[in-house]
């Protein structure tokens, strides 16, 4: 049947989750995004909150069962607080969760539960690179065999962590089929650059790395010596950037729209002129429309339904239209004030903007 | 729970009603698409027979039933799918023939007013018409010339003949979908609007039942159209026609002046927005299929999956077109689904009519653009629904109506705040 309410549990995690946004993610967020650092223990607190661990077994270390609905749901709260503090909290989950989906058992048993059982890690992985055209599923990153081993040779953009990371997957193209690897990040061969400088998203830590043949053992191949699909990967980041969109928006539509309800022009609210109060209806409507494309998208994928990597990749390609011209909308409706950083609208404009590049940088 | 699974009846009747679709509207489309004002009477009697067998007769979900106060014991309770199926049927019989569907026998919007506003008396009274052996029609009648979008300035009076118990109806009704086939060509009733104190704006609203037959009522033009041209689309003057005092619909008390008659037109819409748009989804569809069809013969695969930099302008526009279709539908779903569970839904399905007129409008007019002259041409159906589509933003509710009812939604703003 069609249904569109969430669980009790769902409630519950999406309720905490909303808890630490106001007191912990969005009082931060604007300092944050200034200084390009996120403050003391706030990574800590989100982590604890449980997202990724609700998400994996107990055998693994968790206490859950994994359900991309549940960790849409846990998107959209988590950036409707902060889209860097979102990501830096999912960090683990680019390590942990390609593992789950893609790894063998015995790769599962070894990586799963020291980052799960732990406190929050900087495990991370490598996917995004930096050509105008990247396209996940045709690594310029190769991977080689020689003897037992793979070498591993390429560039990667948009890592998070990088220098605190200590294990970390680096996805790379293998006889032409996109793969992911494990990698320890003290290998020889692998060089981090300095910290990235971006148009947005400054609170998260982020890296452009070098592979020169870093040698890894073809056990460290994700699913073992046959290597796994591809699919899972791309359709959980896929999901998780239109997640991360809808919650992003969110917040824009719900800021825009109080401005407006408040601020004075010609004698009436702002809200009143029919342009600015059709640009909220249409707001709020894409917001709706693609997060039920979310929502079903994810379904598809807990269902384990044929259709759902289409609908992943529809879902993320609207998600980033739509939020771009959500964000847009939020920074004109505000006018002058809108382009001023004391208001968080620009921030999340930057924000809406990068989300057609940022896949790869969340899983669900 | 979170769930996207298509309930089994639906899958069920869906798989039907494609086959009705194929079989019985798209041969015929080109047809009564050039022959105006014809009438599809195969098509009529199959569904009339069909839909009595399926017991759908009033294209309303409860129509004509009673209320169920008891399950029986022991009996499973399946969850409430009645406007959920309306919305699948309609998108299929949609995508067969938008204006074909708007001839299939039944209520439609005069049965959904008498849902809405009717006392169980009256729908009894006036519901059962659509489930007898000949097929009938319902009609609303709300604009006038003058009035649209605004419909508190009708001006279609409507004045208590105290000796006879009868109101007297006068006024002119335009764009009334289906007014010839409920009023000269079946057994059928127009509901219509007429005003009891017209200074008293949107309070003095009020919805008449005008039954077939009435003296004082005429038809006295068909109108021609951009597209659904199937549907008879009908002037009707009202001179002095007279009804009952009981086709009042509602309470049968000396009428008040209140705004709940508006509200009753209101509620009305609330219930048939998301399954208009559902018809536009069918356009859209159908539009989309066909593109997709083509595009694949002249060797142009879509290939999912793959950034924008690496797709061809084609592959992004129907891309963009298939994520418009699919996240329109899901709003409608949503709606319908709130409906069938008693949640209120103004804000949901105002929000699907906007999406679906928006939708529907885009992907017949993209579809027709990449097409070029193969798609400009009368032997292909897409001209067709291009014509059909543009309509959907238009009638039961504006797009920009709607898109007003949204906003007054999110903003918490009364109609005198928002205009």
């Amino acid at each position: 049947m069609y249904a569109f309410e969430p669980s009790e549990e769902q409630k519950m995690l999406v309720d905490a989750i909303h808890r630490y946004t106001v007191n912990d993610l969005r009082p931060a967020a604007h300092d944050a995004d200034e200084g390009g650092d996120l403050p003391g223990n706030l990574v800590e607190k989100g982590w604890e909150l449980g997202v990724l661990q609700a998400s994996i077994p107990e055998q693994f270390g968790g206490f859950g069962d994994h359900s991309a609905v549940t960790g849409v749901l846990a998107a959209e709260e988590l950036a409707w607080g902060d889209l860097a503090g979102a990501f830096a909290v999912l960090t683990p989950g680019l390590f942990a969760l390609p593992i789950f989906l893609c790894g063998s058992e015995e790769q599962k048993k070894k990586y799963l539960p020291p980052v799960i059982e732990a406190e929050w890690k900087p495990y991370s992985a490598a996917m995004v690179e930096p050509h105008f055209d990247f396209d996940p599923q045709e690594f310029r990153t190769t991977a080689v065999e020689s003897g037992e081993d793979y070498l591993i040779t390429g560039e990667k953009v948009f890592v998070p962590y990088a220098p605190q990371a200590e294990t970390l997957i680096v996805y790379a193209q293998l006889d032409g089929k996109a793969q992911g690897f494990i990698l320890d990040a003290n290998a020889a061969g692998v060089e981090i650059e300095d910290r990235q400088s971006l148009m947005g998203i400054n609170a998260l830590p982020l890296y452009k790395m070098h592979f020169n043949e870093v040698r890894l053992p073809k056990v460290n191949r994700l699913g073992g010596e046959d290597g796994h699909e591809f699919a899972p990967i791309i359709d959980a980041s896929r999901i998780a950037t239109a997640a991360l969109g809808v919650g992003l928006s969110k917040a824009a539509l719900e800021y825009s729209r109080d401005y407006a309800l408040e601020r004075d022009v010609f004698g009436v609210k702002v809200a009143q002129k029919q342009a600015i109060a059709f640009m909220l209806a249409e707001m709020a409507t894409e917001i709706e429309a693609i997060r039920l494309l979310t929502w079903e998208a994810a379904w598809l994928v807990d269902a384990e339904k044929e259709e759902a990597s289409r609908e992943a990749y529809l879902a993320c390609i609207g998600a980033i239209d739509m939020a771009m011209m959500v964000t847009d909308r939020a920074v004109q409706i505000l006018g002058g004030h809108g382009y001023i950083r004391e208001h968080p609208v620009e921030m999340w404009m930057r924000c809406g903007r990068g989300l057609a590049t940022f896949t790869g940088l969340a899983m669900v | 729970m979170i769930e996207f699974e298509m309930p089994k009846p639906i899958v069920k009747q869906r798989y039907l009603l494609q086959t009705v679709a194929e079989q019985m509207m798209r041969p015929h489309s080109r047809y009564f698409d050039e022959n105006e004002h014809e009438i599809p009477w195969d098509y009529i009697n199959f569904m009339h027979e069909a839909m009595r067998a399926m017991g759908a007769g009033a294209l309303a979900p409860n129509a004509g039933k009673e209320d169920t106060k008891e399950e029986p014991e022991g009996k499973k309770k399946y969850p409430p799918i009645g406007y959920q199926s309306l919305a699948f049927m309609l998108e299929t019989l949609a995508w067969g023939d938008v204006g074909m569907y708007l001839v299939t026998p039944g209520g439609a919007l005069g049965a959904a007013a008498v849902e809405a506003t009717g006392t169980p008396e009256q729908k009894k009274k006036f519901l059962s018409r659509f489930n007898e052996e000949k097929p009938a029609f319902g009609a609303m009648a709300m604009t006038e010339p003058h009035c649209g979008s605004d419909t508190s300035a009708i001006r279609t009076s409507a004045v208590l003949d105290k000796s006879t118990n009868e109101w007297i109806i006068n006024g002119e009704k335009i764009f009334v979908t289906a007014g010839k086939l409920s009023l000269l060509e079946s057994d059928g009733l127009v509901v219509v609007w007429a005003t009891i104190d017209p200074e008293a704006g949107r309070a003095g609203m009020r919805p008449f039942v005008v039954e077939a037959g009435t003296p004082g009522v005429k038809v006295t033009k068909l109108e021609h159209k951009m597209g659904i041209r199937a549907s008879d689309t009908a002037s009707i003057v009202l001179q002095d026609a007279r009804v009952p005092f009981e086709n009042l619909l509602g309470s049968p008390e000396v009428p008040k002046k209140e705004t709940k008659g508006f509200k009753g037109a209101m509620a009305t819409f609330d219930a048939t927005r998301p399954l208009v748009a559902a018809t536009g989804i069918g356009v859209a569809r159908a539009a989309l299929e066909l593109l997709k069809e083509l595009l694949g013969q002249q060797g142009v695969t879509i290939r999912y999956g793959l950034p924008r930099q690496k797709l061809s302008s084609v592959e992004r526009d129907v891309i963009d077109m298939e994520i418009m279709l699919e996240s329109a539908w899901l709003l409608i779903i949503k709606a319908v689904w709130m409906a069938d569970n008693r949640k209120h839904n103004p804000l949901e399905a105002s929000m699907s009519k906007v999406k679906a007129g928006d939708a529907v409008t885009k992907i017949t007019q993209k579809a027709m653009e990449i097409m070029g002259p193969v798609g400009y041409s009368r032997d292909l159906l897409l001209e067709k629904w291009f014509r059909d589509a543009k309509i959907t933003d238009i009638y039961e509710g504006t797009g920009q109506i709607n898109r007003l009812i949204v906003a007054r939604n999110i903003l918490g703003y009364r109609g005198s705040q928002l205009r």
